[in-house]
């Protein structure tokens, strides 16, 4: 392809301050007779998505080369996020960790909390008790919930709906309340302690999450109608940015997008952690592995997620719920101001932090987003001399390349709504 | 958690197939743990992922782990799991934190592997050998300050908050993308005399 010299007249109509058509033109540097490739089908072109753009979901920039409309290559950029969470835990005590981990998966803070504490009581070979187990299960579902909704809502907006999107943060919202009302937080939670939680839930809070159980599905449902056979939805959505079992698989995909592919792994069900063996509930499995699966797959789970949640409440008796163990958890602070024994475990704890045994555990858990995985490598020291994060957006991010082959520029923008991200979690 | 089932079997099969590979296995918290030495590890990990009786096809992690002690190893570290088998194996490679840490790529083996190793040559350095893209990752390009997670880093980085202000300024982000790719090309024309200046520098003059 050479190039050559031709005259173009390059215009596009706009209307003037009266509102009558006129011509401006669109390129205010090409002059007439300038050096221009001809050939305008065959050229490729390098388009920049993000890092500032809302469908990219944050700051994420997509290199996309295009031929025509057709996508030929995508090149992800990330790290404007990076915070060095994982070196940062290296200098501090386990317990202070976990407001990192807060910042990590932004959209799910309350079950990152919690995988923290339970991979740091699994290397302390500690039993949490019954009731904070409930607890657990409780925060760990409603996480799964607000994060498919964000989810839902802002794809919905990608691809053109608006009001579910309402409806869907109108419901986090009433989630936000029994966060706040529990731990005084709304996004940075922090619920979790190393051998127990915060705090217990305060009064009539159950009946607060029993009624957001009732009215809840109504509100999925209606998505439910607006979306699953709606023309727009499908079609920009059914076999959009496939991906089958295998490959699924070698790429380390985890949750939602795995199981869209149509591989049945779920960790709560596999590997089971918080008893969530004992609990009655489904994983959606998906068999064409395409945006659509995803958005059935995680529609689907929210609906299980009220089951186990309901499960959940019913079982909740009262009682402890940190563990009664001086070097892990603090002591009431009624008996740190009046017994002396107390008073010096208070202070070692906050002090010195909880030593924990030389060895290293790996915890994964099933996140919103997939399996999210704590690697703790302990010297026997207060601090990890190692604390990995497997981010599951990270991974499923990768695979994004993959996923766009032969598809279109619109279509990118839903493909990567579908692999549900985090930044905060990605660059951590 | 569930342990690799008949995992001391599996040691005991791979001490017999690569006899000098195999290095160790230990279980901490349930979990067990394999140590293999460099020269064998990918060969190690292909007949784990491929045998029919491990068929650990699922690459859940890979990262490296520096410890605070000097004389003990830096280790590649592999989370396997067997999505069939439902059961997990945690592989190893001790490498010489003074020495060169070269490792063989796995992407070959997972395509998971490929972003997981760009990040750990990205925080500790160690170059993964056949990789087919092994740049950074998190931090940019140009970043010159060393491996943030390497414990000879520290938690504030090598460099004065003015010193990484200066070089952040002196960076010249354009010698690293094409006009293109910085979406500047069609307002070449447009750009300031000093920004064509340094483009100019890098060698990225519009024909």
């Amino acid at each position: 392809m050479t190039p050559r010299t031709v005259e173009m007249e390059l215009s596009t109509p706009t209307l003037d301050a009266r509102g009558s058509v006129r011509n401006v033109p669109l390129g205010v540097s090409r002059r007439p007779s300038e050096s221009v490739n001809d050939d305008f089908g065959a050229e490729r072109m390098l388009v920049n998505i993000g890092p500032q753009h809302p469908a990219t979901h944050g700051v994420l920039r997509l290199v996309v080369e295009l031929e025509g409309e057709a996508v030929k290559r995508v090149i992800p950029h990330i790290g404007y996020l990076h915070s060095g969470f994982e070196k940062l835990g290296e200098y501090r005590f386990y317990n202070q960790i976990i407001p990192l981990t807060d910042r990590t998966d932004y959209l799910s803070p309350m079950a990152n909390n919690i995988a923290l504490a339970l991979a740091v009581e699994q290397l302390l070979g500690i039993e949490i008790t019954e009731r904070c187990r409930l607890l657990r299960v409780i925060a760990c579902e409603m996480s799964r919930i607000i994060s498919h909704l964000v989810w839902a809502g802002t794809t919905g907006i990608d691809l053109g709906a608006y009001t579910p999107f309402l409806w869907m943060f109108d419901q986090r919202e009433r989630i936000y309340n029994l966060q706040e009302a529990w731990t005084g937080a709304r996004l940075t939670t922090s619920v979790a302690r190393v051998g127990g939680m915060m705090a217990d839930i305060p009064d009539g809070w159950e009946d607060g999450l029993r009624g957001f159980l009732k009215t809840f599905p109504t509100t999925l449902r209606e998505v439910d109608t607006m979306f699953t056979r709606n023309a727009i939805w499908c079609g920009r959505t059914q076999d959009v940015g496939v991906i089958g079992p295998e490959d699924a698989i070698n790429y380390s995909l985890s949750g939602p997008m795995l199981r869209a592919s149509g591989v049945a792994y779920d960790v709560r069900k596999d590997r089971p952690y918080l008893g969530y063996d004992e609990f009655d509930f489904d994983v959606p499995i998906g068999e064409h592995g395409d945006s659509y699966d995803r958005y059935r797959v995680r529609l689907e789970e929210m609906f299980q997620s009220v089951r186990i949640m309901e499960q959940a409440v019913e079982r909740l008796r009262p009682g402890p719920v940190d563990v009664a163990d001086p070097r892990v958890t603090l002591p009431p602070k009624s008996r740190a101001m009046s017994d002396m024994e107390a008073m010096i475990f208070h202070f070692k704890q906050v002090m010195e932090g909880i030593k924990v045994p030389a060895g290293e555990v790996y915890f994964g858990v099933e996140n919103p987003k997939g399996e999210l995985g704590y690697y703790f490598v302990s010297d026997g020291t207060a601090k990890p001399v190692r604390w990995r994060i497997r981010p599951p957006s990270f991974l499923n991010l990768a695979s994004l390349p993959k996923l766009c082959e032969g598809a279109l520029l619109s279509d990118v923008i839903a493909i990567n709504a579908s692999i549900d991200i985090v930044m905060g979690e990605i660059d951590r | 958690m569930t342990v690799a089932a008949g995992a001391d079997g599996t040691f005991a099969l791979l001490k017999e197939k690569f006899s000098a590979g195999a290095l160790q296995s230990k279980v901490l918290c349930g979990q067990t743990i394999f140590a293999v030495a460099n020269q064998d590890a990918h060969a190690i990990l292909e007949w784990l992922q491929h045998d029919p009786a491990q068929r650990f096809n699922y690459l859940t992690d890979l990262t490296c782990v520096e410890y605070r002690d000097p004389e003990l190893p830096l280790e590649v570290v592999y989370q396997l799991r067997s999505l069939d088998r439902k059961a997990d194996l945690r592989v190893k490679i001790p490498l010489d934190p003074d020495g060169p840490l070269e490792v063989r790529s796995v992407v070959d083996l997972w395509q998971g592997a490929d972003w997981l190793e760009r990040e750990a040559w990205d925080m500790f350095g160690v170059k993964f050998t056949g990789h087919p893209d092994l740049r950074r990752i998190l931090m940019w390009e140009g970043y010159s300050e060393g491996f943030p997670l390497r414990k000879s880093f520290p938690l504030r980085g090598h460099w004065s908050r003015a010193e990484q202000t200066r070089q952040a300024l002196e960076a010249n982000p354009e010698a690293y993308y094409s006009l293109e790719e910085l979406s500047i090309a069609e307002a070449y024309h447009e750009l300031p005399a000093d920004v064509r200046e340094r483009l100019a520098a890098a060698g990225k003059v519009l024909p």
